[in-house]
């Protein structure tokens, strides 16, 4: 029981960063249904784009403290990803929007792997340790532990959600954005400009995609041009598993899948008498989202959409 | 008929090209056969996922489970590993376990088939992105299970992979040794050049006799509108659990031919990546047509290997950071971006066999 | 006077989405040999029922019966299978597959022979697909498309593609061929040439059930008529006393709000 409420907090700052993430999935996919392959290395473009900069200002401002320096390699990165995110948009994906339905899917999976590779590239295949920015020394929640950087990722999380919730209910471009997604052709008749939407999907993907992945970065303490694959994976599989397209259903996905993934990888060994260790986490996420998707195919949160004929 | 093969109208001339090019390139060098043996064993997998992909229109990004199933049940019957694990194995055949070819054949098409089928089921119902996801995740499951079932059990050896598979022996005659005609000596490599172009030839025949026929035609129907074929009669269940079958089991033919060759597998080989590049080999090539579907295997297969001679110098302009290994990613993934934006349909896609009336199409 | 052959006999359906009552306590019986007609404003139930009575949705509650049998209208393609075969209001037909394609993927719920024949080639096999390319050819030219046999679906011209999902349901030999509306967006001669095409398959003996909103269309063609308003039955009987029937006047010219 004392292990428990430490897989919990873990599960939730796991699940934090898959929920932003995800967001960046099902936006995307709610408006273009476009399974955005590339996602995760948005993740770690900005994870590298942060360590570099942070390796770059350390030496010039000595005294800086850390999370300032946090901050302003967080904005920066963001925007490098969220300037990437919106070439590659224009160049790669705007042009296939008539295409057969598999060609954009390819697209984005050779540019998933173009990605990977050109910051093998640009940054060298090593792992590169990041900073800890924040203190580490931890607070004590009764028998669990809580450090600073996580409780960093959940605020952090909290406020990206708060103000994207704003953004998208509050604002004339969230209501651009879901108009776009439920009904395009509509929607442009009503003066809505579909790139223009859909440029800023992607760019929202990306600040999103950047925060978890300087996050992620932190919390693990490397960064590396591979970071991006599984986080991407398993954030995409939150998002269906929430029920893909629906904002809310990425963030409770993300959270659940978080969750189950820290509890699952503590108490499998116990569950299964020793047969499965804790090597077989990595494909809990997919037996969940098989299991998932067997009784409910929808999602948690998605529509049932029935087949008019 | 379709006419599609103007190129290669002339049957025997093709014959001919491809029963001496491993003859041609063997005085290269055995690593130039090596490359064309790979790109058959690829062809046959782009051959097999076509037909669940391309002709019935079911995104599988989980493939290479298949692959590995076949490759994996061949080094289990055709090594030293269970009988060294197993003691009451080694008692059963105290000669070791060496699965004949004639044997290994219908086994992984067997089982790989069997996989297929119990792996598509649970997707029957899933819309098409979820299809895809679903089948990624039973390719990365089966690589996990692969990779850790050494424990409890030493079934699979995990990482550590298995070696000492048998090569293939036909008429007696071990593939591993080389030939020597007198005029002519045929390394190993040579001796499954012509292995595998025979099992390609027949999967072209059988995909190309499926294309043309009632299954054929029904699972068409499902890739283009799944609701109408079902008010048609079709049993779109059955016929895209057979579709699954029939494209794994192709999956497990080549896989085992991959583990005689070879003759060590390991989980590395089957990642997601391997899954990716089958997709991009069939929808780069051309989806649902076999010529493109062939030309799409070997050009990913082959290309990236040819490259790898030019690799060098780059690598020492660059300071080290370009090797064989990222380059050959790098082409690939730009492969897969230009080709999509240059040609979406894919290099070599179905023609308009049906005449086209109006290109502006009617009502639809 | 001897009981009626009746092809489809259906009653007490209903079918409710979430807050909308769909269809209330719908019945039907068609007589062999028939244009039934099934008509009623926008928004009555017309395709709902349609869909139905093809398994496409599950109803609710009613009973079922084609040629004498029950039938459960659950499986899209066994009710095919047991001999109802559709046409769609949106035109559904194998977009990439050729017209000769489209209807002979028809005649596959009458064929049987699967992957073995395929790839051995086997008589039966071979003399199967010839039928099945025979049989194709003939309804295309029964629908009078021929010439358009190996053109894509998708570049017929809109009445052509309309003749084309006819002819690849009749491919299926079905009891009761249902037509959800067939005229939609046809000009004064493609309707006539319909109408033709209808009185030929009445002629020959099959049973058509059919949507349509071209109330001239449907009067000079059905032997009976049922008229749907908000899901229920208001009218039931000839042409001619449906037209008389005051409900039926008020559904389509009344003051009411639709």
């Amino acid at each position: 029981m004392d292990v428990l409420l430490q897989q919990v907090i873990n599960g939730l700052v796991l699940g934090s960063m898959y929920a932003l993430v995800a967001l960046g999935y099902t936006m995307v996919y709610g408006i273009i249904n476009l399974i955005n392959f590339a996602h995760g290395e948005v993740l770690m473009v900005g994870a590298l784009c942060s360590w570099s900069v942070i390796g770059f200002l350390q030496p010039l401002m000595p005294g800086t403290p850390g999370w300032v320096l946090l901050l302003i390699s967080m904005v920066l990165a963001s925007v490098a990803a969220a300037a990437l995110n919106y070439v590659i948009e224009k160049i790669a994906y705007r042009p296939l929007r008539r295409a057969p339905k598999l060609a954009p899917l390819i697209t984005a999976i050779g540019m998933s792997i173009l990605l990977q590779t050109l910051a093998m590239i640009v940054w060298k295949p090593n792992y590169k340790p990041f900073p800890s920015l924040l203190p580490t020394t931890p607070f004590e929640i009764g028998d669990a532990v809580i450090t600073p950087t996580q409780l960093m990722i959940l605020g952090l999380t909290a406020v990206a959600l708060a103000v994207l919730s704003w953004l998208v209910n509050r604002t004339q471009l969230g209501r651009a954005m879901r108009a776009t997604a439920e009904n395009p052709r509509v929607a442009s008749l009503m003066g809505v400009k579909p790139d223009l939407v859909i440029s800023a999907t992607f760019v929202i993907g990306a600040v999103l995609a950047t925060i978890a992945g300087v996050m992620w970065a932190m919390n693990y303490g490397t960064a590396h041009h591979a970071m991006g694959f599984m986080p991407g994976l398993k954030a995409f599989t939150a998002a269906v598993f929430g029920g893909i397209g629906n904002l809310a259903g990425a963030v409770v996905g993300g959270l659940l899948l978080g969750l189950i993934e820290s509890i699952g990888s503590g108490y499998l060994g116990d569950l299964t008498g020793g047969v499965l260790g804790s090597h077989y986490t990595d494909i809990l996420a997919f037996i969940v989202l098989i299991a998932m998707l067997t009784l409910r195919p929808s999602g948690l949160l998605g529509e049932r959409v029935a087949d008019r004929a | 008929m379709t006419s599609t093969h103007k190129i290669f109208s002339n049957r025997w001339l093709l014959a001919v090209l491809l029963l001496a090019l491993p003859l041609g390139l063997q005085q290269v060098g055995n690593a130039w056969v090596r490359i064309a043996d790979m790109s058959l064993l690829y062809v046959l997998l782009a051959l097999g996922l076509n037909i669940v992909v391309g002709y019935a229109g079911l995104l599988d990004l989980g493939y290479v489970a298949f692959f590995a199933v076949g490759a994996y049940l061949y080094a289990l019957l055709a090594s030293p590993h269970l009988t060294e694990v197993f003691p009451w194995i080694a008692m059963m055949f105290p000669e070791g376990l060496h699965l004949s070819f004639w044997w290994v054949l219908p086994l992984a098409a067997g089982l790989a088939g069997l996989f297929g089928v119990l792996l598509g089921a649970p997707t029957l119902k899933l819309r098409g992105d979820y299809l895809a996801i679903v089948t990624l995740g039973f390719g990365e499951i089966i690589r996990v299970f692969l990779n850790n079932l050494d424990n409890p059990v030493n079934i699979t050896n995990g990482p550590r992979g298995l070696g000492q598979i048998d090569a293939v022996s036909l008429f007696g005659y071990s593939l591993s040794k080389r030939l020597d005609l007198g005029f002519i000596e045929l390394p190993s490599v040579t001796l499954y050049y012509y292995l595998f172009l025979a099992l390609v030839v027949l999967s072209v025949v059988i995909c190309h006799r499926l294309e043309y026929s009632r299954i054929g035609r029904a699972w068409m129907a499902i890739r283009e509108d799944e609701i109408a074929a079902k008010a048609m009669g079709l049993n779109t269940r059955n016929l895209k659990l057979m579709a699954f079958g029939m494209g794994a089991s192709f999956g497990g033919v080549s896989g085992a031919m991959f583990a005689s060759f070879q003759s060590f597998v390991s989980p590395e080989s089957f990642s997601l990546m391997e899954s990716v590049m089958i997709v991009a080999m069939v929808v780069l090539g051309g989806l649902g047509h076999l010529p493109g579907v062939i030309l799409g295997a070997v050009l990913l297969a082959a290309l990236p290997e040819v490259l790898r001679f030019v690799a060098g110098p780059l690598q020492e302009m660059t300071d080290g950071r370009l090797d064989a290994a990222i380059m050959r990613q790098l082409l690939i993934a730009l492969a897969m971006v230009t080709i999509m934006l240059w040609k979406p349909r894919g290099l070599w896609p179905t023609p308009e066999h049906g005449k086209n009336l109006n290109p502006q199409g009617g009502a639809r | 006077m001897s009981s009626p052959d009746l092809v489809l006999n259906v009653s007490g359906i209903s079918k409710r989405f979430g807050g909308l009552q769909a269809l209330t306590d719908v019945g039907m019986q068609i007589e062999r040999g028939q244009v039934y007609g099934l008509i009623g404003p926008n928004g009555a139930g017309k395709t709902t029922f349609f869909n139905v009575i093809t398994g496409l949705y599950t109803p609710d509650s009613g009973s079922f019966a084609l040629a004498g049998k029950p039938y459960a209208p659950t499986e899209v393609h066994r009710v095919a299978q047991a001999g109802i075969a559709r046409t769609f209001q949106n035109i559904r037909l194998f977009a990439e597959m050729t017209a000769l394609e489209n209807v002979m993927v028809g005649r596959h719920v009458r064929t049987g022979s699967g992957l073995l024949g395929a790839i051995f080639r086997t008589p039966k096999f071979k003399a199967e697909e010839l039928a099945i390319e025979q049989r194709a050819r003939e309804l295309l030219d029964y629908v009078g498309i021929a010439d358009l046999a190996d053109y894509k679906a998708r570049t017929l011209s809109y009445g052509d593609q309309r003749r084309l999902e006819i002819a690849r349901a009749l491919a299926t030999d079905p009891q009761l061929i249902a037509l959800d509306e067939p005229a939609a967006g046809m000009n004064a001669t493609e309707k006539v040439q319909l109408r033709a095409l209808i009185d030929k398959i009445r002629n020959d003996h099959r049973t058509v059930l059919l949507i349509e909103h071209d109330v001239k269309l449907v009067m000079g063609l059905c032997d009976r008529v049922t008229v749907l308003d908000y899901g229920k039955v208001i009218a039931q009987g000839t042409p001619a006393e449906v037209q008389r029937d005051p409900q039926v006047i008020e559904a389509y010219l009344g003051t009411g709000a639709h």
